[in-house]
């Protein structure tokens, strides 16, 4: 799950191309043609699946990682299978994405292990959702829900993306959140139906997930938080909607559902407006937005911490599986 | 050899439901906490791919485990759900050494796992559930053969992956040999627990659910020694306790309280 936020970066537009050969790519891309790994590519459109697709794959990893924390605590047998099955997907997703930004990254002689160290390092970036806390039970239901459910749309959106190997991924990647979001339905559904306890306890958590939801999509514009691949992304063909069409859909989708159920949105100025149709809401505090990516969100440290530790506690492992010399 | 079909047949005979009880919790529990441990190592494998593997296996041991306490349910023990979630310490018949902790910390703060223990735990225990799986074939208590079946189908590929992460380490570096050579001293001290099928081994013989302990331990030695290079010179033991007689540790203690932490907050709620 994830959707593809800016956060700065080397700028590549003005790297000058081979006017021949980016007037055949754009050809190619305009015809709805598939880039393959291989094929020549523009370095701004190199460098912005690397940003999108290592982003998106590490995001899988570090996802797994506010489940993972109700995993061993699921209430029921059903719920531990549902569960355990959705944290596994989320990391096959993941591997999934790295294989396709490995080969991406591989003219500038990197590999799998850079793009952990810059995830160790700060230099790459996960996703605004992953930073959060899962205080209960029902964090894990809203994650499963909301969260896969927003990943859907914005995912979806990319189905037809011009990178092959991305489209591609992303075709699988999708069809098991579905899953996902059904599975965290089900827990949703019995605690909206269940005691006063359950109730209050869905509550908060959607209180809770609330800004973080609206924050997924990422910014209305690069007038927002000072930077935005929109255009780029929308360029080359990689995306088709924009961040407020997306989080508009978005809206669309899930809060008659939210509403269905008796829950209610920690936001007095939300309605819909039926001229424009379209959501009034309150925008959430980009500021807090970019806090929060750059890994000084509430639980940032910690499960960035989680990674540094299975890296330093699993050196000899790496060590063994090397071919011999073996070095770190 | 009589073959029992059903629960209700099973249930006419009571020394023979006896046994078949004691046999099913002990598959049950052991599946179910080795499932727990496990679950709690999701993002912390050695490598993505791992990661992926192991949580696969993980959850598909959690099923066997499922499986067993659905036939407990059938036998009148109760729901599936409160077999797994609600017997304390004292009634679980799981093997302490399934049990121990994956390592130092906690599994969401400072979790300092030893990937040597769990190799060798996995491997060892997988080793024997082949065993177990493939005598459980020629159980009289035919749901259960049919079970050891299903289980059988997934089961050969877990076993085949711990087999693969022993024979890379232990041909590897001698850091790698030391840390697994150390975590197979610590088995041969526990792991005879596992190999026990507690104080009603004999009766589960008589009423032919399972072969002999002796003969599911032979079978387990012969196959450990064909992989393992370095086998220690001591007998096996079990110098943490019987699980299969209900005694146990902290570490389960921990298990249950983090497994049981939101079953608890309601029993009775729907979740």
């Amino acid at each position: 799950m994830y959707n593809f936020v800016e956060h700065g970066g080397k700028e590549t537009s003005t790297i000058n191309e081979d006017p021949v050969k980016y007037e055949q790519f754009m050809k190619r891309i305009e015809a709805g043609e598939k880039i393959e790994a291989d094929d020549w590519m523009p370095e701004e459109y190199r460098q912005t699946l690397i940003k999108l697709i290592s982003m998106h794959g590490i995001s899988e990893i570090m996802g797994a990682l506010p489940e993972k924390e109700w995993t061993p605590k699921a209430p029921t047998l059903k719920r531990k299978l549902g569960i355990m099955a959705k944290v596994q997907d989320e990391m096959g997703h993941g591997q999934l994405l790295l294989r396709v930004a490995e080969d991406l990254i591989k003219p500038y002689g990197k590999q799998r292990e850079d793009l952990m160290n810059d995830l160790l390092t700060g230099d790459l970036k996960f996703h605004n959702v992953f930073h959060m806390e899962t205080r209960t039970w029902a964090d894990a239901g809203v994650v499963g829900w909301l969260v896969d459910g927003a990943a859907i749309i914005s995912q979806t959106n990319m189905l037809d993306a011009s990178y092959g190997p991305y489209q591609r991924a992303l075709q699988r990647i999708c069809a098991e959140e579905v899953f996902h979001a059904q599975h965290g339905e089900a827990i949703i559904m019995e605690l909206a139906e269940g005691t006063e306890q359950q109730r209050n306890m869905l509550q908060d958590a959607v209180n809770r997930w609330w800004p973080a939801l609206l924050m997924f999509f990422g910014p209305d514009s690069a007038s927002t938080t000072g930077s935005s691949k929109q255009e780029v992304t929308t360029k080359y063909k990689i995306r088709k909607s924009s961040n407020e069409e997306l989080r508009q859909a978005f809206l669309d989708k899930y809060l008659p559902r939210v509403f269905s159920l008796g829950l209610t949105i920690p936001d007095e100025t939300l309605r819909y407006d039926e001229e424009k149709e379209y959501w009034i809401y309150q925008q959430p505090d980009w500021n807090e937005f970019k806090k929060i990516i750059s890994n000084n969100g509430p639980r940032s440290k910690e499960r960035i911490r989680l990674r540094e530790i299975s890296y330093e506690k699993n050196r000899w492992v790496r060590q063994a599986l090397a071919p011999a010399p073996a070095y770190s | 050899m009589t073959v029992i079909k059903t629960a209700d047949e099973a249930k006419q005979d009571r020394a023979y439901l006896q046994s078949l009880t004691e046999l099913l919790y002990q598959l049950a529990d052991d599946d179910f906490i080795i499932s727990f441990r496990g679950s709690e190592w999701l993002g912390l494998a050695p490598h993505i791919e791992e990661d992926v593997s192991f949580s696969s296996i993980t959850q598909n041991t959690m099923g066997h485990a499922v499986l067993y306490y659905q036939l407990l349910e059938e036998l009148g023990e109760g729901e599936a759900d409160i077999l797994a979630h609600d017997r304390s310490s004292e009634k679980r018949r799981n093997a302490v050494y399934l049990e121990k902790k994956n390592g130092e910390g906690d599994y969401i703060e400072e979790p300092y796992y030893d990937w040597a223990l769990t190799v060798i735990r996995q491997y060892l225990y997988e080793t024997f559930k082949k065993v177990k799986l493939e005598a459980l074939l020629q159980s009289s208590y035919v749901p259960l053969a049919d079970t050891a079946q299903k289980v059988l189908m997934e089961q050969t590929y877990h076993l085949a992956h711990w087999k693969t992460w022993v024979r890379q380490l232990q041909d590897s570096t001698d850091e790698a040999k030391s840390r697994l050579q150390f975590r197979i001293e610590e088995a041969w001290d526990e792991f005879l627990d596992v190999l026990e099928l507690g104080p009603e081994a004999k009766e589960m013989e008589k009423h032919q659910l399972i072969v002999s302990e002796e003969e599911l331990q032979q079978q387990w030695l012969a196959d450990v020694k064909d992989t393992l290079t370095y086998i220690p010179d001591k007998p096996l033991q079990k110098t943490n306790g019987s699980g299969r007689n209900g005694e146990h540790t902290e570490d389960l203690t921990q298990a249950l309280n983090t497994l049981n932490e939101v079953y608890e907050m309601d029993k009775n709620a729907v979740w």
